[in-house]
């Protein structure tokens, strides 16, 4: 078993349910599992499986009807939603299927935007070297919709990089790009995970790309059933 | 960075992207309103007060049987007011051998300092204005006087020791008292010949009078320091104690103002609630997304409120600007009508304005952008979930708070604040209850229509509560504009007809009962008319409930004077048309049993009556007791023979009586009312028609400028048209693209849309024809006292004015959505 001071997610227990027309709907049923700082995991599972109510949990973004999570050994039930905003602010990034830019924003703007709210220094800066790195530096002033997908997902990995978070959930980062561009912006999760020491949190049903993460877990309507 | 800061930034982004410009407009075009009408309000108040001051021909009047404190006038000139003196007084006057009492008005220079007096060269000659008063040694007789001297202008008069020329017949001063009792026939001379008369001396019964005048500020000022040096037997009369009938009017004229602008008030309160509503709903993915990255609930919130401020004082500052350029073109439109000494409005309406928008903000905006702060997090996962709706009492308890201070604010009035929030929440909760069954009842429909139809019925359906709150505010702004089209215009001509051309502009007075045969077939054959007489027993009360008038207490000071003065009674045995019972009962027209008396309410109210109160009368030396039966409202400015109190008819059939009639003679017909004012000397002919003409220039002023503020109203009503359009633009933008993504021609979408914004603009046209019905007849009994018949047509224009207003609307609206190439919506979702 690893050192927990090496552990940067950790869930015990985790349910999710929700009440439906024909009465209590269980989600995910009484999930567990660790990661180590750095490592990859990828979230695999058919459609309603429960992926990204499981991504939820870990993010914070939601509440768990019964178990815990801790993010950094900070156990997520025991903040308020301002608490665990704080959280995020600090230590997690955001990679989403449908990119989540703000439209009014540009390219520069949106990656300055958790930079700005975390009171970090020098916003500008260090999100115009972020999106240097990602290869965007000739779009800086581009509103996203003068952006294609794949340069919008680059947009989106450098604004979860910028702060240099301890853990980068991406939720079916590839899910709205071609396989070409997919790989690519694959590529470059990783390699900014390499390099930042973050630890990777992927939701996919992509297999090449669950195979190249360090951790698998697989989801079967809401119970983990297999821990690669 | 802080939330301040960061809002700052993110608003000026969002002004970039053409975010915030519904939101702007909706409050800007508020305040635009409310500080126009507010402007205008002034200026045309002032016009209004001026118009009312000529009664008085001063601002202010003091008046007393004592002569008064002559240290005041130089008070007033210090105070940089005008003044003038004048002296009352019965006596006879000697032309000859003919003789006749008269009302003798002497006055000072500078008399009148409100009004103008009017004059003719002979007694047939057309009248004209003339500014100066009658040098010492002339006098000026009116036409009665002068008719039953015998004489013209030109002849020699005689009064107390001293001999006048007659130079003009006085045909009109503005003092000269509306009613129609006490009215001996007068003549205006100089009050420097009043020593060389030898007739005011110690004890002469006399009236003496100081007049001032002067800008508002300094009028009313000079009344704060002089009300408490006033003498006991000092009477003080400002503008407020403007004759009955021109009060009547000027107080519906203010009604009209206020409910103008209360209703352009709560048309924007509903734009300004829909635009937040759609703001905050194009800041939810990004509300959403701040949170996900770590902005807390109190960031989001404070950066939202920053943007809210700002927003208001860009835009209220923009609609101060509009309102005041607005209020400046209408003052060039309006200036025939209004006196070109009027001052220039007082900044004082941009008080108001900018509060308006504070208000708005607060009440209606308010709980849509709180609402953000609540925006789950994990939206940016699941799209489809919002924050929790905003809580009734927080929604609802905000706008009626809203809508409180605002009534409160601009009318200061509880009866209309009743019938506009009483009118507004049964309206809304109506419409939004058609709106709902509408729904059900389309939903089981659409399988029967064709594929346009069924998109569009179906979009309805779905929207559900979204459809029934476009359906409310489809029809409260169509049923304003009926009001302000329709309904204002049926008012308006119904105010005029009260004082159409037919008004009576003269009464007859003290024609004794043997003389009323002669009289009447008189009046027939020289084409005066055939009026109807009414009868007049002079009496004086002397008890209420067996307490001596001298010796009760009463609400107002008017009362005691109502109550104890002596009174004009009459009897009827039906009502009158121009009187309307509001308590009590009427007699039966064979009732003979003791006496009833119905007394004019608001008299009876400031002698604080009661009904089933008795009170006593001594008439020709005889007791009479009567019971209040009934209270009635009186149309004074009916200019029809009006008492306080009315008799049932036995109670007085037996005292000595004379009769008055009002009649409407003609210009053409001088010469009949001469010979017969010569064939009767002894009735009273008394001249109103130059009050009836400033009633009718009070009337046509403040249709004008109803008329001019009701332009905004219209605008107000527009603008929530589109909003209410534009809170489903996104949603339509991205179904539209689905559609035509699956294959739908433009024109079917479009034809879709176009049904769902008729069928909406049916059920709200419907509707809304009702409510303009009921808001035009509450508002037409209630606060104007005016007869209304609903027009028929309101209910065809209302519903095709539904369909072509809000269908068309809808979709010129909602054709950007449909133009927008499809790849390019849904890329961007």
């Amino acid at each position: 078993m690893s050192d927990l001071s090496t552990i940067t997610l950790r869930a015990d227990h985790l349910t999710k349910q929700v009440a439906s027309p024909e009465g209590s709907l269980t989600i995910l049923d009484d999930v567990s599992f660790k990661v180590e700082r750095g490592r990859s995991v990828a979230i695999c599972g058919p459609s309603g499986a429960g992926k990204s109510t499981l991504l939820a949990l870990l993010a914070g973004l939601d509440d768990a009807s019964s178990g815990r999570v801790w993010l950094d050994d900070i156990e997520l039930g025991a903040l308020d939603e301002d608490g665990r905003a704080a959280l995020r602010a600090h230590r997690v990034g955001f990679v989403f299927q449908s990119f989540h830019l703000v439209p009014s924003l540009t390219a520069l703007e949106n990656v300055m935007l958790p930079l700005e709210l975390d009171g970090a220094r020098g916003p500008r800066e260090r999100a115009r070297e972020v999106l240097t790195s990602v290869g965007l530096a000739e779009r800086l002033g581009h509103y996203p919709n003068q952006l294609s997908g794949g340069e919008k997902q680059r947009v989106a990995i450098a604004r979860a990089f910028a702060s240099g978070p301890a853990v980068l959930f991406a939720d079916e980062p590839t899910g709205n790009l071609d396989s070409v561009t997919g790989k690519k912006i694959i590529d470059l999760l990783f390699a900014l995970n390499q390099e930042q020491q973050a630890t990777l949190v992927l939701v996919t049903h992509d297999e090449k790309l669950a195979a190249r993460c360090d951790l698998r877990l697989d989801l079967l309507a809401g119970r983990l059933v297999d821990t690669q | 960075m802080n939330a301040v800061a960061f809002g700052l930034r993110a608003l000026w982004r969002d002004a970039r992207a053409g975010e915030l410009a519904a939101l702007g407009a909706a409050l800007a075009i508020a305040v635009a309103t409310v500080t126009a009408i507010g402007f205008l309000t002034d200026r045309i108040g002032q016009a209004v007060a001026l118009q009312a001051a000529e009664v008085l021909a001063a601002d202010i009047r003091l008046s007393s049987p004592d002569a008064l404190d002559t240290a005041r006038l130089d008070a007033a000139t210090e105070a940089g007011l005008k003044s003038a003196t004048t002296l009352s007084f019965p006596s006879v006057v000697f032309a000859g051998d003919e003789s006749v009492l008269a009302s003798v008005h002497a006055v000072s220079t500078g008399y009148p300092l409100r009004g103008e007096i009017r004059v003719a060269t002979s007694l047939l000659a057309e009248p004209a204005v003339v500014q100066t008063i009658p040098v010492p040694g002339e006098v000026w007789l009116d036409t009665a006087l002068l008719a039953r001297l015998g004489a013209d202008v030109g002849a020699t008069i005689e009064l107390g020791a001293a001999t006048f020329t007659v130079t003009n017949v006085l045909i009109y001063r503005p003092d000269q008292s509306p009613g129609f009792t006490g009215l001996a026939p007068s003549l205006i001379m100089n009050l420097a010949d009043i020593p060389g008369t030898g007739l005011v001396g110690t004890g002469s019964r006399v009236r003496h009078g100081q007049l001032y005048a002067g800008t508002r500020d300094a009028v009313r000022q000079f009344a704060k320091q002089i009300k408490p040096t006033l003498e006991k037997s000092t009477r003080f009369e400002d503008r407020g104690d403007a004759g009955q009938q021109l009060n009547s009017a000027i107080s519906r004229a203010s009604r009209f103002l206020a409910l103008a602008s209360l209703v352009s008030l709560l048309l924007a309160a509903v734009a300004v609630a829909m635009s937040a509503r759609r703001y905050a709903e194009r800041h939810l993915d990004t509300a959403a997304l701040m949170k996900s990255i770590g902005a807390t609930q109190r960031f989001v919130i404070v950066s939202a409120l920053t943007q809210l401020l700002v927003i208001g004082m860009i835009a209220s500052s923009l609609g101060a600007l509009l309102g005041y350029g607005a209020e400046r073109i209408l003052s060039v439109i309006l200036a025939g009508l209004l006196r070109g000494d009027l001052p220039s409005p007082s900044m004082a309406p941009l008080i108001p304005g900018f509060g308006t928008a504070i208000i708005l903000l607060t009440g209606f905006a308010l709980p849509a952008v709180l609402r953000l702060g609540h925006t789950p997090p994990l939206r940016v996962l699941r799209r489809d979930l919002a924050p929790p709706p905003p809580g009734m009492i927080l929604t609802y308890g905000a706008a009626l708070i809203a809508i409180g201070a605002l009534v409160y604010w601009s009318v200061r009035d509880l009866k209309l604040l009743a019938v506009i929030l009483g009118g507004t929440t049964l309206t809304g909760g109506l419409l939004y209850l058609v709106g709902r069954l509408l729904i059900v009842w389309l939903a089981r429909r659409r399988g029967r229509v064709g594929v346009a139809w069924r998109y569009g019925l179906a979009n309805i359906a779905r929207r559900g509560s979204h459809s029934a709150i476009q359906v409310v505010a489809f029809g409260l702004s169509i049923m304003v504009l009926l009001v302000l089209t329709l309904v204002r215009n049926d008012l308006l001509l119904g105010w005029r007809a009260t004082l159409d051309d037919n008004a009576p502009n003269h009464f007859l007075i003290n024609i004794q009962s043997d003389e009323l045969a002669g009289v009447a077939q008189v009046l027939s054959t020289s084409g005066l008319g055939d009026p109807d007489f009414v009868p007049l027993v002079r009496a004086r009360m002397t008890h209420i409930n067996d307490v001596a008038v001298d010796e009760r207490s009463y609400p107002t000071p008017r009362g005691r004077r109502l109550a104890s003065r002596g009174a004009n009674l009459t009897y009827a045995d039906r009502l009158s048309a121009t009187n309307n019972l509001v308590a009590g009962f009427w007699w039966t027209t064979d009732y003979t049993g003791p006496a009833l008396v119905s007394v004019e309410i608001e008299a009876a109210e400031e002698m604080g009556l009661e009904l089933g109160d008795r009170l006593k009368f001594i008439l020709a030396g005889e007791e009479l007791d009567a019971k209040v039966s009934s209270f009635r409202t009186v149309k004074w400015d009916s200019f029809e023979p009006n008492f306080f109190m009315v008799f049932s008819p036995a109670a007085l059939a037996e005292y000595p009586r004379t009769f008055i009639t009002s009649l409407k003679i003609p210009d053409g017909k001088r010469a009949e009312l001469l010979r017969f004012v010569r064939e009767y000397p002894s009735v009273s002919v008394i001249d109103i028609e130059a009050v009836l003409e400033q009633v009718r220039r009070v009337i046509d002023k403040a249709a004008l400028a109803v008329q001019s503020v009701f332009a905004f109203t219209f605008l107000a009503g527009l603008i929530v048209l589109i909003a209410a359009v534009q809170t489903t633009l996104d949603e339509r933008r991205y179904e539209s693209a689905l559609l035509r993504a699956f294959g739908a021609r433009r024109r079917t979408v479009l034809a879709g849309i176009a049904a769902e914004f008729a069928a909406l603009g049916l059920a709200a046209g419907v509707f809304a024809a009702l409510g303009a019905s009921v808001v035009g007849g509450l508002a037409a009994k209630q606060l104007f006292d005016l007869n209304y018949t609903p027009d028929p047509w309101l209910w065809l224009t209302g519903t095709v004015a539904g369909v072509l207003v809000v269908g068309v609307s809808g979709v010129v609206a909602a054709r950007s959505a449909v133009n927008t190439p499809p790849v390019r919506t849904l890329r961007h979702v």
